[in-house]
């Protein structure tokens, strides 16, 4: 096996056994550990040792499916568990990407100011900038909660719809916040040293030789496990909460208002925390995201990509369901994908016999996720893992619904 | 969902409900009165022309811009009427209306193509093509909306899904029309006669309008005018009252719902065809038109009340002058927030819209 090769499955070691654990979830903890060890440390050698060519399209893929997956968590914090209509996911992911990337990158100096111009350049670490993402997206998510929140549910869809348009409309004009309708560019990724020169100091020399196979461009191994784990951690997180007694009071406004505000439960705020918890999840992902992209601009928070595929992930993999959540990321942005290569597919064949429509090929994935999610609301509305009706997990003996 | 009634008051519209007495500027559950919620307004739209003039523009073109919203209303009461019809009857919001708008407009572009081309009528800037074009494209989006209405809407209805499911497949549709107009016509911005010239006719107080944007709002005005009077006084409008009102009150009298629904489609669904043209007409044909207008449509049906055709147009109108006022100190291509800003306004303080009666 190449030694690159198996550097590299040494990086989706720590992915895959998150992946077990994932999998086998319905296994009790002392047999999910080992087979999810094993899992993780057979799979990617299986992988670079028969599908070598494979993994740095699966590591890209992961990571932005990974992303998705964030994102459609949060959304089903905020629909699954709370019953909130929120087309407006672009905005708190738009917040959370051009915050992390406010933070993290330094202000230009020079005659490169006139050019890209940016409101502040913190040159902070990643971790500071993903946190303060998350608070950003979240301050947004609670102001926007105070006027709109209890509007009925159809008023909520097309008020959020509205504040993102709005969030879009402000990054696209605004010269001085973030560069305007040109890209905002050179945001520096986490622990790139690890693989670019010069490498950091404190890595011990083993490891410096070990990865002296790799070139620079397999930095998105690394990242791959960063957000990975990023993932994992909201994942466990939304697990816990879920089956808090917050969970179920959150549960219980979302089915019976009347009956749980009757039990004492305070509705109005259980519903502000829900959505401000969601918006938070959102603004990490989007602050997952800025350093994945490198530059990023406003059409990044076109509705298709950032709202509507989001939708379509989580009603797909089930709402009220965070498994189903990840998995409907996965399965959609592997559709997404697949239908990227049928069109340019599409594109080279017609490119001879019709160039104008050929060139318009891309827009057929456009109709095709509306079609989908036209398909998903019509014959699988509850998407494909349902929710679990589970009142405690103390309650293991129970039958559930 | 929602239990909104459509409203047709005989008298004046803005008159309140309930008894006499009622003067107070708050009912008992925290709604205002329309006619507050209309001074609200006004004093929002005249801080605007203020704000206006202390940033350097003239009275004059202050004044310009106010017509211009006027005609710009009459645009958004358009699509607005069609979609308050459409929202009162079938009770959720249709996200895809906006593209009924779209495709409309590049319909009549695409029969203009065809179509030889004649001299410009009086001093509009188009000819007899368009408005042959405009009625072939009001046939064409009725039928696509009825199809949708029978291959999607319908067997949600019939599994009897929450409205929520309703919207989410109308965002679906959404996209799947955009793409179709992205696939048929590109993604380049056209004019419907480029080149030709389009001066416009003066009038005192240095304000200038195009013939164009007159025969707009005319039509608008003369639109909601059907409308009104089909929902009044025709017996099929009659039925799409019962209808919005309690459809399984309706179906037992036996009103045939689903005829109703068809025509409610088609009728809303002409309508947005019709703004679309005008939109294509007064500004520019771009395959995001319906998205970009879909929050000024559904703020100005919002505020006036949902299944209010006259609401429709007072709220588009003051969407319309909103959005040019504001063009005099902010960028214009913030024109939908400032609707949007404007609908949230009004939803704080009567949630059922200026002309609603509950």
């Amino acid at each position: 096996m190449d030694p690159a090769h198996l550097v590299k499955a040494f990086f989706l070691m720590l992915p895959t056994f998150l992946l077990g654990c994932l999998l086998f979830g319905r296994w009790r903890w002392p047999l999910r550990l080992p087979a999810a060890v094993l899992f993780g440390i057979l799979v990617p050698l299986a992988v670079a040792a028969f599908i070598p060519g494979v993994m740095d399209y699966l590591v890209s893929f992961c990571t932005m499916a990974s992303i998705y997956a964030v994102l459609s968590l949060g959304l089903n914090a905020q629909w699954g568990y709370n019953g909130h209509l929120n087309f407006g996911v672009a905005a708190f992911f738009g917040m959370g990407m051009f915050t992390m990337a406010l933070f993290v990158s330094t202000a230009p100096t020079g005659p490169l100011a006139l050019y890209a111009q940016q409101l502040f350049g913190l040159n902070a670490p990643f971790l500071v900038g993903l946190v303060a993402a998350a608070v950003m997206a979240g301050v947004l998510g609670y102001l926007v909660a105070q006027p709109i929140l209890h509007l009925r549910i159809d008023f909520l869809a097309i008020a959020t719809l509205g504040i993102a348009e709005i969030v879009r409309l402000i990054f696209q004009n605004e010269r001085w916040l973030a560069n305007g309708p040109q890209p905002f560019s050179g945001i520096p990724q986490p622990l790139s040293c690890v693989f670019k020169a010069p490498r950091c100091g404190w890595l011990p020399d083993w490891f410096l030789d070990a990865t002296a196979v790799l070139q620079p461009r397999d930095y998105a191994y690394l990242y791959l496990v960063i957000v990975v784990i990023a993932l994992a951690i909201i994942y466990a997180m939304l697990e816990a909460m879920v089956r808090s007694p917050w969970g179920r009071a959150l549960r219980a406004v979302r089915d019976e208002e009347s009956s749980a505000a009757m039990s004492g439960k305070h509705v109005k705020s259980l519903r502000v925390q829900s959505f401000v918890l969601g918006c938070v999840i959102m603004g990490i992902a989007g602050g997952l995201y800025a350093p994945f992209m490198v530059t990023i601009d406003y059409s990044h928070l076109n509705p298709l990509f950032s709202t509507f595929l989001v939708w379509v992930m989580l009603m797909l993999g089930g709402s009220g369901n965070n498994k189903g959540a990840i998995l409907g990321a996965f399965v959609i942005w592997a559709v997404w994908s697949g239908t990227g290569y049928v069109t340019s597919g599409l594109e080279s064949a017609l490119s001879n016999i019709a160039p104008d429509i050929a060139r318009r090929m891309s827009f057929l994935r456009w109709a095709f996720v509306g079609l989908l999610l036209a398909a998903i609301v019509l014959y699988r509305p509850q998407g494909l893992l349902p929710e679990k009706k589970r009142v405690s997990r103390f309650l293991r003996g129970v039958p559930e619904n | 969902m929602a239990d909104s009634t459509m409203t047709m008051t005989d008298g004046d519209a803005a008159s309140e409900t309930g008894s006499g007495a009622e003067v107070a500027a708050r009912s008992s559950d925290g709604v205002r009165s329309p006619r507050f919620v209309g001074g609200v307004l006004l004093l929002v739209l005249v801080a605007m022309w203020v704000a206006g003039w202390f940033s350097g523009t003239t009275a004059e073109e202050m004044l310009s811009l106010t017509v211009w919203g006027v005609m710009l209303g009459g645009i958004i009461a358009l699509g607005g009427i069609g979609l308050t019809l459409c929202y009162g009857v079938l009770k959720f919001p249709n996200f895809a209306h906006g593209e009924f708008l779209t495709l409309g407009a590049y319909i009549t572009y695409g029969s203009i193509l065809v179509l030889p081309q004649t001299n410009p009528i009086w001093r509009f800037s188009f000819g007899w093509e368009l408005l042959l074009g405009m009625v072939l494209a009001i046939i064409i989006t009725a039928v696509v909306a009825i199809v949708l209405d029978k291959l999607l809407y319908r067997r949600l209805r019939m599994h009897g899904s929450p409205l929520v499911l309703l919207a989410m497949a109308s965002l679906g549709m959404e996209f799947l029309l955009r793409g179709i107009v992205y696939l048929i016509w590109g993604s380049n911005y056209h004019f419907y006669y480029s080149g030709r010239a389009n001066p416009a006719m003066d009038f005192p107080f240095g304000v200038r309008v195009q013939a164009d944007q007159l025969f707009v709002f005319a039509l608008a005005f003369i639109l909601v005018v059907a409308l009104y009077w089909m929902l009044t006084r025709t017996r099929m409008g009659k039925a799409m009252r019962a209808t919005a009102d309690n459809p399984d009150l309706a179906q037992v009298r036996g009103i045939n719902t689903e005829r109703v629904i068809a025509w409610t489609w088609a009728i809303g669904a002409g309508l947005a065809a019709v703004g679309g043209v005008m939109y294509g007409l007064a500004s520019q044909m771009r395959p995001d038109m319906g998205f970009l207008l879909l929050l000024p449509l559904f703020a100005a049906v919002i505020m006036g009340g949902i299944g209010s055709a006259w609401g429709a147009l007072v709220g588009a109108i003051i969407i319309g002058v909103a959005m040019q006022l504001t063009s005099a100190f902010l960028n214009p291509t913030y024109g939908p927030a400032v609707a949007f800003t404007l609908m949230v306004l009004v939803l704080l303080m009567r949630p059922q819209g200026l002309f609603a009666q509950n």
